[in-house]
C-alpha cells in the first residue's frame, strides 16, 4: 500500500518530507489570500461567552463555562487539555451536536463567518454541517457506518450539499480518495470500512470532512487511536490539505507535541475554562499559568536526558458540579495564596499581543515574575 | 491481530531446537529464538489455514535490576513477548529461561511457584480490575494464592502495599469504579507487588492515563524499582516514555527486534532506518524543534504478520532501501542483529546500518539536553523560598517511608491520590461524560 505522497509527482519512493513548517505556513497564507474567500467577518469563528452545561441527576455539570475564542481564516487553533476539561464539548457546541438531554448550550454566541450558529434553525444548521464545517473524529472505526460503502459515505454530503449528478459525484469521490492518498481509489469506492486499516479509515474521514470544501474543520483527537508513524502521515495530510485549500482547523488534542507542531495558536483548557491562550511560540516559550507549566513539566520528552525525575501535577481535576468561585486549578497549584481561594482570576493580557492567562500569581502585580 | 485463539496447547513445553547459551547469572530472563504463532482457523472444520507470526525469532536478555524498554507499533508482538516471558502465553518455538530455569518445561505446580517471582501490570486500569471485588480482595488474592499471609497479617500486608503505592489504606473496602484511572493503576501495581516479585512486566501501564497522571505513575514505578530492587520489562508504544524509564531499549517491527541498545546511543545514533522513522514521527512539545523536524513518511501500513515480506521485513517501507537503489540483499537476506558503530551494547538488524548512521534522518530536530520545561526559574525560586512545597513535589517518595509508620494518610494527601471529599458516594472522577 502506498502512503500520503501518492499524489505528489515522482514520489514512488517513500519521502522524507522536506517541507518545513515555515514553508507550509507560507503556502497556506498564499492559498488563503488567493482563494479570495468571501470573508464576512474579521474572524472565521468567533466564540463568545459559551457555556454548555449537562443536567444530570447529580447536579449541573458545567462542562464548558464562559469560553471565548476566535479562529482566523485559514488558521489552525489548538484546544489542549486533559480528559473532561471541556475541549470536546466546545467543539460539539460549535457543531450544535451536544446531546440534548442531558446537555444544553446555556449561553453565549458562536459567530461562524458572520452567522450566529446558535440562532439558526435545525434545518439551516444541517445545511451548514458537513458543507461549511467538516469533522474528523477520534475513532475512525466507530465514526464510519460499517454497513455502507466508503464511496457512499463520502458521497453523502456531496449529494446532500452540492447537488451533483451521480456521475459527477462519483468523479468527485474518486478525486477526494486520491487526494487523501488511498491507492487505486476507483476500485476502493465499493469497499466497506472493515476492509480498511485504521490509518486508511482516518484518511476516509478526512476525505469526508473535505468533501464540500469546508471553511472550517473540527478535528477532535484525529490521531489518538493511531500508531505514531501513521499519526505522522495523518497529521502531515491534514496540514498539507488545510494549507492547500486555506481551510481553518480547530484541532483538539491532549498531546502538547502535536499542538506544538500543528497549531498557530493554542488554547489551554482546564475544568471547563480557557486558562491560557497565545501563539504557539509564546505559549511554549513563556507559559504564564501553573497548569500549563505542570503539563509541560510532566511530559517525558524524546530530547530529555534520561533519569531526570518528572515534576508532576498532584491531585485530580475538580468535579464540575457547582465549582467554587475560586481559581479552579488552586487545589493542585503549588503557588496558591489566599487571593486564589477568594475569587477566580480573569484571563488577562501578558507579554505579547495575543497572550492571555488566568492566574493571579503571574499578573504584573503577582508574586511570580 | 485477527486470531485471538491461544496457541495449540500441545505446543507447550516445546524443547529448544538449538542448544542453549549458557545461563548468565546476571540475566534474570533469557529469551532464545522465541516464536509465538497464532493459528488462523477457517472453514467448517476449523482447519489451520496459516498463522499470525506475532513473535518470530526473538533472542533477548533482561538483566537483573534493569528496565528493558520494548517499543513498537500495534501488532508488532511487543505485548506477546512480555506475556511469553512470564508464560502467560505458550510459545511455538524457542525458549524462555527465568533465572536459568526453562519456563516452558515446568510442570503446573512448579510454574505456580515460579509465578511468585514474576508479575504483570496491565494497560487498561478499567478492564484489569474485577469490578465486583473490593480493593482489599483484589490486592489480597495473590497473597492467598501463594499462602503468604492470613488473617490480621494479611490485612496489615494489604495496607502496607497500598501505602507503598501512595493510596490511603482506609479505602480498602471500596470498589474499583470509585477510583480514578491513575488510582486504579496504583491498585494494579499494589496487586503485582503483593507476592514480592523480582521481575514485573509493565504492559503499557500508562497509555490509558492523562498526561499529568502518567507522570505520577511513572515516578511511582521508578521509585519502587529503586526501593525494592525490581527488574522491569516496560512495554510501550511511546518512545519518549520508554527513553525516560529504560536502561536499554529494544525496538520491534513485525515480530522481530530490529534494534536494541542504551537510550543514549539508540536515540542519538539509530542504526536501523525503522528506528529513525519512529523517532521522526514523535511529536516534541517545542515549536522550534517541531519546525526543524523532517518527518519520514513511511509508505502505507505495516505488512500482515501472516506473510511477512522476505529478506528484511522492513524493506517494503524502508526509505534507506529506496535511497540506496533497492539493494538485492534487503529483499533476500534477513539481517541479523549486529553491533552499531563500535558500541558493544548497541545492536541493529540492518545490512546498511553504517549508511543510516551517515545521515541525520529522523533525529535532526532532536537536540538532547536543551529541554526547556514549563516552570520558569522564577517560579522554582519562589517555591524554594516558600520551603517545603518544593521538596514535596520533587523529592518526596510516592509512598510512605517506614520511618513514618501509620503516616499513610498524609502521604496520600501529599500526592493527592485520595478521592475528592465528594466521593463518599460512588462517582466516576475522571469524566462524567
Amino acid at each position: 500500500m502506498v502512503g500520503a505522497e501518492e499524489d505528489i509527482p515522482a514520489a514512488d519512493a517513500p519521502s522524507i518530507v522536506e517541507l518545513s513548517a515555515d514553508d507550509v505556513l507560507r503556502a497556506r497564507n498564499e492559498a488563503v489570500s488567493q482563494a479570495g474567500l468571501g470573508r464576512n467577518a474579521e474572524h472565521l469563528l468567533e466564540v463568545r461567552g459559551l457555556s454548555t452545561h449537562f443536567f444530570t441527576p447529580d447536579g449541573i455539570v458545567q462542562a464548558v463555562d464562559d469560553v471565548s475564542f476566535d479562529v482566523g481564516y485559514g488558521e489552525t487553533l489548538g484546544l489542549v487539555g486533559e480528559s473532561g476539561c471541556g475541549k470536546s464539548v466546545s467543539a460539539l457546541s460549535i457543531a450544535r451536536l451536544v446531546p440534548d438531554p442531558p446537555g444544553r448550550i446555556v449561553s453565549g454566541s458562536i459567530l461562524f463567518d458572520g452567522i450566529d450558529l446558535l440562532k439558526l434553525s435545525p434545518e439551516d444548521m444541517r445545511k451548514l454541517r458537513g458543507k461549511e464545517i467538516g469533522f474528523i473524529f477520534q475513532d475512525p472505526l466507530t465514526s464510519l457506518n460499517p454497513t455502507l460503502t466508503i464511496g457512499y459515505q463520502i458521497g453523502e454530503s456531496i449529494r446532500e450539499h452540492m447537488g451533483l449528478s451521480t456521475k459527477a459525484a462519483k468523479e468527485r469521490i474518486t478525486e477526494l480518495l486520491a487526494k487523501v492518498g488511498i491507492p487505486r481509489p476507483a476500485d476502493r469506492l465499493n469497499d466497506y470500512p472493515f476492509q480498511f486499516s485504521g490509518g486508511m479509515r482516518q484518511r476516509v474521514m478526512i476525505a469526508i470532512a473535505l468533501s464540500c470544501d469546508p471553511k472550517l474543520i473540527l478535528a477532535d483527537e484525529p490521531t489518538t487511536a493511531l500508531d505514531v508513524t501513521i499519526q505522522a502521515q495523518i497529521l502531515e495530510l491534514i496540514q498539507r490539505l488545510s494549507s492547500e485549500f486555506g481551510t481553518a482547523v480547530l484541532l483538539i488534542t491532549h498531546d502538547l507535541g502535536i499542538a506544538a507542531g500543528m497549531c498557530d495558536r493554542v488554547n489551554v483548557m482546564y475544568a471547563g475554562r480557557i486558562v491560557e491562550t497565545g501563539t504557539v511560540d509564546t505559549l511554549f516559550e513563556n507559559p504564564r499559568m501553573p497548569y500549563a507549566w505542570g503539563l509541560l513539566d510532566s511530559l517525558p520528552r524524546i530530547d530529555d536526558v534520561r533519569g531526570d525525575r518528572l515534576r508532576t501535577i498532584e491531585g485530580l481535576p475538580p468535579l464540575l458540579i457547582a465549582p467554587p468561585k475560586a481559581c479552579r486549578f488552586g487545589p493542585r497549584c503549588p503557588y496558591i495564596r489566599d487571593v486564589c481561594r477568594e475569587g477566580e482570576p480573569e484571563l488577562t493580557q501578558r507579554d505579547g499581543e495575543d497572550h492571555f492567562a488566568r492566574c493571579f500569581a503571574t499578573q504584573p502585580d503577582g508574586w511570580i515574575s | 491481530m485477527t486470531a485471538t485463539a491461544a496457541p495449540d496447547p500441545k505446543a507447550t513445553g516445546v524443547p529448544a531446537a538449538v542448544p542453549l547459551r549458557e545461563h548468565d547469572p546476571r540475566n534474570i530472563v533469557e529469551v532464545d529464538d522465541l516464536k509465538v504463532h497464532f493459528p488462523i482457523r477457517a472453514g467448517i472444520f476449523k482447519s489451520v489455514k496459516g498463522s499470525v507470526k506475532a513473535v518470530d525469532g526473538v533472542t533477548v536478555d533482561v538483566r537483573r535490576g534493569e528496565t528493558l524498554g520494548l517499543v513498537g507499533e500495534s501488532g508488532c508482538g511487543k505485548s506477546t513477548i512480555g506475556r511469553a516471558m512470564i508464560r502467560l502465553r505458550d510459545a511455538t518455538g524457542g525458549s524462555v529461561r527465568f533465572d536459568g530455569t526453562d519456563l516452558f518445561s515446568l510442570k503446573p505446580d512448579e510454574l505456580r511457584r515460579m509465578r511468585r517471582r514474576m508479575q504483570i501490570i496491565f494497560q487498561d486500569p478499567y478492564g484489569s480490575l474485577d469490578p465486583r471485588m473490593t480493593v482489599s480482595a483484589i490486592v489480597s488474592e495473590p497473597i492467598e494464592t501463594h499462602n503468604l499471609a492470613e488473617g490480621a497479617a494479611k490485612d496489615e500486608r494489604v495496607a502496607e502495599l497500598l501505602r507503598l503505592v501512595g493510596l490511603d489504606p482506609k479505602y480498602v473496602k471500596r470498589y474499583p469504579h470509585e477510583f480514578s484511572g491513575g488510582q486504579r493503576q496504583r491498585i494494579g501495581v499494589a496487586r503485582a507487588l503483593a507476592v514480592e516479585p523480582e521481575f514485573i512486566v509493565c504492559d503499557e501501564p500508562i497509555s490509558a492515563l492523562d498526561v499529568s497522571i502518567q507522570a505520577q505513575v511513572l515516578n511511582l514505578l521508578t521509585d519502587l524499582r529503586a526501593r525494592l530492587g525490581l527488574t522491569y520489562l516496560f512495554v510501550a508504544h511511546d518512545l519518549s516514555v520508554v527513553k525516560h524509564i529504560s536502561d536499554r531499549v529494544a525496538v520491534m517491527y513485525l515480530g522481530k527486534i530490529v534494534e536494541i541498545g542504551p537510550p543514549e546511543q539508540l536515540y542519538a545514533a539509530p542504526g536501523h532506518p525503522y528506528t529513525r522513522a519512529l523517532l521522526s514521527a514523535v511529536p516534541v512539545p517545542d515549536p522550534v524543534a517541531e519546525r526543524k523536524r523532517k518527518r519520514v513518511i513511511l509508505k502505507g501500513d505495516v505488512p500482515s504478520p501472516v506473510n511477512p515480506p522476505p529478506g528484511c521485513r522492513f524493506h517494503t517501507r524502508c526509505w534507506l532501501y529506496e535511497r540506496l537503489g533497492q539493494p538485492e540483499e534487503c529483499r533476500t537476506v534477513d539481517p541479523a542483529l549486529k553491533m552499531v558503530a563500535t558500541t558493544a551494547d548497541h545492536l541493529a538488524a540492518c545490512h546498511f546500518a553504517d549508511e543510516a548512521l551517515k545521515t541525520d534522518v529522523g533525529i535532526a530536530h532532536i537536540s538532547v539536553g536543551s529541554v526547556r520545561r514549563g516552570t520558569p526559574d522564577s517560579a522554582l525560586a519562589s517555591l524554594k523560598a516558600s520551603g517545603a512545597a518544593e521538596q514535596e513535589t520533587l523529592a518526596a517518595p510516592a509512598f510512605v517511608d517506614e520511618a513514618t509508620p501509620g503516616g499513610g494518610e498524609s502521604a496520600a494527601d501529599a500526592f493527592g491520590v485520595e478521592p475528592p471529599d465528594t466521593t463518599d458516594t460512588p462517582t466516576d472522577i475522571q469524566n462524567p461524560f
